[in-house]
């Protein structure tokens, strides 16, 4: 600060500055500047006695890049000044996407965690009626729903897997180097990858009435949507993990006279299975939070039904959303039934995430952590 | 590597029974003419080696089945609604497709709205979502980054649904105020125009969430892409005196041009079809409007059109309903096949070309193959391919 900025431009005269340092905001004037911003935002919202939390960040943003610009270029020069702009606005847009996680994800316990108990997850949504009161109250629950996730999801799985796996096997192992079908296949998965969610529901229901006749709904047809959506992500994530597997321990075993079918079995698997069960782990926690292909598909329901292949199914994502959007007499119980739903939805997905990175770090082989 | 190409090359051209020759001991150089003791031994497991090749290229013909299958059953489910008078035919002139004369006339709006709240979303969403990527690369301290585009990925685990409800509770509330400012103060632009609404159910709500949805896929793959940069030429713009930002916008930028415009148009075939956080928030109509701040004049998506018309659909009018998703259907693959093939011809070179076209070809918001992008990146493993950086 101490230094003047004609010193810069012209013959320096008198005391020799040390010209590494001079035309420099001091060291931790971005600190000192965010501080300073939060401080003085905070100060004219009380004046305005308008104080609240988003107010107050998004008024010191814009005081910190206005401030740290101006200041910049006033002892630095115009390009610091747009690279010190710059490093704010990006800090911003960071800080800008983790505004909504941690909103949802508080929104979601806060509002959820009075719904959610040992009632919730072992009873069904039920409507009593009681003939003295003549009032219909809502008993909510989340059993069929539960149920219904971990059997749609698990027949989708079922599906998906092997599908998913022995494809990535194929393009890898097989058809290096590519031959029309992998370069077809390839194609193909990432046009599958572009499906939107609710068409895969529209192609399971139009294939069951098609086949069963107008009213086909069922837990098995859901399964197939979700697999539809299920499957490139599998190929994908399974197709990188296998190129990971270095081709020494092919040609090794190749070269040991192992045929092709047990070197992919015995050596390529098992050197891979970490990723794979990764790549699987997310897949699944990705299709588990689906609704518009089950909804299309499976319909929804309150009454416990775990006969996939009969009769309409309900998840936890389906509640959420049906309480939510068709809710029954009780509109207060029918809307806190969907943000327990919508917990549970959360803590399934985020322990799925959890063993997805637990296995990738624990059962990675030695030689590849 | 190289002295035994043999084998390796054995494993594309040649059939499986060519490529597991049992090297003996006796065999004095590879490509020798070998005797017939050598050519008799053969893997024992050669009907399993079939088996395993049939069902594994099985699953891959598969793929096209059910991709065959997709495209062919909803067009001979949607084909009748398609054909059918709607001006005439009873079971179409009422409910939620009446007043329509064709389906054209029925979809046009769907597909404008589809269109107009997904550019929103990339509008608020894409300069963020490219901010967020410089940040992680480039910005943040080293140790932190990977803790940090961990976070950001977790938005993608998110399920649509929760979003939607955040966005009925917390994002309608919160707009208000600032739906009201600008309706009063810029009520002259078209699309601040109309009655501002009191619920907070409008267009520009369901585009921030939207926007807030498609982050993460944006900024996993413009992330990936900024931290190929060639190293030395980051730091040869550096060593000029250039500052970040102009070492980004002189190094970074050019080489990430175009793997950040197909990130941007995966993003743009995620929120084509996103369903759920539309049908929970806005109330729509079916118009075509401009305006993201009014109730009940908002353009309605053929995706949320779908999941609230259904369930009290007829069997017509579900199949019309069917006839919208497929040319949503056909919408978002163009975008998607559009977004790679960009990727694939206007890569900087060919050699950073097909690293590129592996990373942008990843399933959208899928952490997984992040993560093996990373691991390739960071040189942990020799991966076969032969990556942008050792």
């Amino acid at each position: 600060m101490t230094a003047p900025t004609a010193s810069r431009s012209s013959v320096p005269r008198g005391p020799i500055v040390n010209s590494l340092k001079s035309g420099q905001l001091p060291r931790f004037i971005e600190l000192y500047t965010a501080i300073g911003a939060l401080v003085v935002s905070a100060g004219v919202l009380a004046l305005m006695s308008r104080l609240n939390l988003v107010g107050e960040l998004v008024v010191a943003a814009i005081l910190y890049l206005v401030g740290i610009g101006v200041m910049s270029s006033i002892v630095e020069n115009r390009r610091k000044a747009t690279d010190r702009v710059v490093r704010g606005l990006v800090t911003v847009a960071f800080l800008l996407a983790m505004a909504p996680l941690i909103s949802t994800l508080a929104t979601v316990i806060i509002r959820g965690i009075g719904v959610v108990n040992w009632s919730f997850i072992s009873t069904t949504t039920a409507h009593v009626f009681d003939p003295k009161t003549l009032v219909v109250s809502t008993h909510t629950g989340a059993l069929q729903s539960i149920v219904g996730t971990l059997i749609i999801t698990g027949i989708a799985a079922l599906i998906s897997i092997p599908i998913g796996i022995l494809t990535a096997i194929y393009l890898v192992e097989y058809a290096r180097g590519g031959n029309w079908l992998s370069r077809t296949v390839t194609l193909l998965v990432d046009v599958m990858t572009g499906i939107p969610s609710i068409v895969a529901g529209l192609f399971a229901f139009s294939l069951f009435t098609i086949l069963l006749g107008p009213k086909a709904f069922s837990g098995f047809s859901a399964s197939v949507a979700l697999s539809v959506l299920m499957i490139p992500i599998v190929v994908r994530s399974s197709e990188e993990m296998l190129k990971l597997v270095s081709l020494e321990l092919r040609e090794a075993s190749y070269a040991l006279g192992v045929s092709k079918f047990s070197t992919i079995t015995k050596i390529v698997l098992p050197t891979a299975i970490a990723g794979l069960v990764t790549g699987v782990m997310l897949a699944i926690a990705r299709v588990i939070g689906e609704t518009a292909p089950i909804f299309v598909a499976a319909s929804f329901t309150d009454n416990f039904n775990s006969d996939a292949f009969n009769g309409p199914m309900n998840t936890l994502a389906v509640q959420a959303y049906a309480a939510y959007k068709f809710p029954g007499t009780d509109i207060q119980a029918s809307i806190s039934s969907a943000w327990g739903a919508a917990l549970l939805l959360i803590i399934i997905v985020v322990i799925l995430n959890l063993i997805a990175r637990i296995v990738a770090r624990v059962f990675a082989p030695k030689g590849l952590r | 590597m190289s002295e035994t190409p043999a084998v390796v090359s054995g494993s594309q051209g040649n059939d499986l029974g060519g490529t597991t020759k049992k090297s003996s001991n006796t065999v004095n150089r590879p490509g020798a003419p070998v005797g017939g003791s050598a050519r008799s031994i053969r893997s024992k497991s050669r009907p399993a080696d079939r088996i395993f090749y049939g069902f594994s290229t099985g699953a891959a013909v598969s793929i096209m089945v059910i991709l065959a299958g997709v495209a062919l059953f909803l067009i001979v489910r949607a084909a009748p609604a398609i054909a059918a008078n709607w001006a005439t035919d009873p079971s179409l002139s009422t409910g939620a497709t009446a007043g329509h004369h064709t389906f054209w006339g029925y979809v046009a709006p769907l597909i404008w709205g589809t269109i107009f709240v997904s550019a929103i979303a990339l509008v608020i969403g894409g300069p963020v979502a490219i901010g967020i990527a410089l940040f992680i690369s480039h910005y943040a301290p080293r140790r932190l980054a990977g803790a940090l585009g961990y976070l950001v990925d977790l938005l993608a685990a998110v399920p649509s649904v929760v979003f939607g409800l955040w966005g009925i509770f917390v994002i309608r509330p919160f707009l208000l105020p600032l739906t009201n400012w600008l309706n009063h103060h810029l009520g002259w632009i078209p699309f601040f125009s109309g009655t501002a609404s009191a619920t907070g159910s409008t267009e520009l709500a369901g585009g921030i969430v939207l926007a807030v949805m498609i982050l993460p896929i944006i900024t996993s793959i413009s992330r990936e892409i900024f931290l190929q940069t060639p190293r030395l030429n980051e730091e040869a713009a550096l060593a000029m005196g250039a500052t970040k930002w102009e070492m980004i916008r002189l190094a970074v930028f050019p080489y990430a041009r175009s793997g950040v415009v197909s990130a941007t148009l995966l993003g743009l075939g995620r929120a084509l079809g996103e369903t759920m956080a539309f049908a929970l928030i806005v109330s729509p109509s079916l118009i075509f409007s401009l305006k993201i701040l009014t109730d009940g004049q908002n353009s309605q998506t053929v995706a949320a059109n779908i999941a609230t018309s259904f369930p009290e659909g007829n069997a017509l009018q579900r199949q019309a309903l069917i006839g919208t998703g497929l040319m949503l259907f056909v919408i978002s693959i163009a975008v998607n096949l559009i977004a790679r093939i960009i990727v694939t011809r206007t890569g900087p070179d060919a050699k950073t070309r097909k690293a590129k076209a592996t990373i942008a070809q990843l399933p959208p918001s899928d952490p997984s193959s992040v993560l093996a992008v990373d691991d390739v990146l960071s040189g942990r493993h020799s991966s076969p391919e032969g990556t942008a950086r050792a």
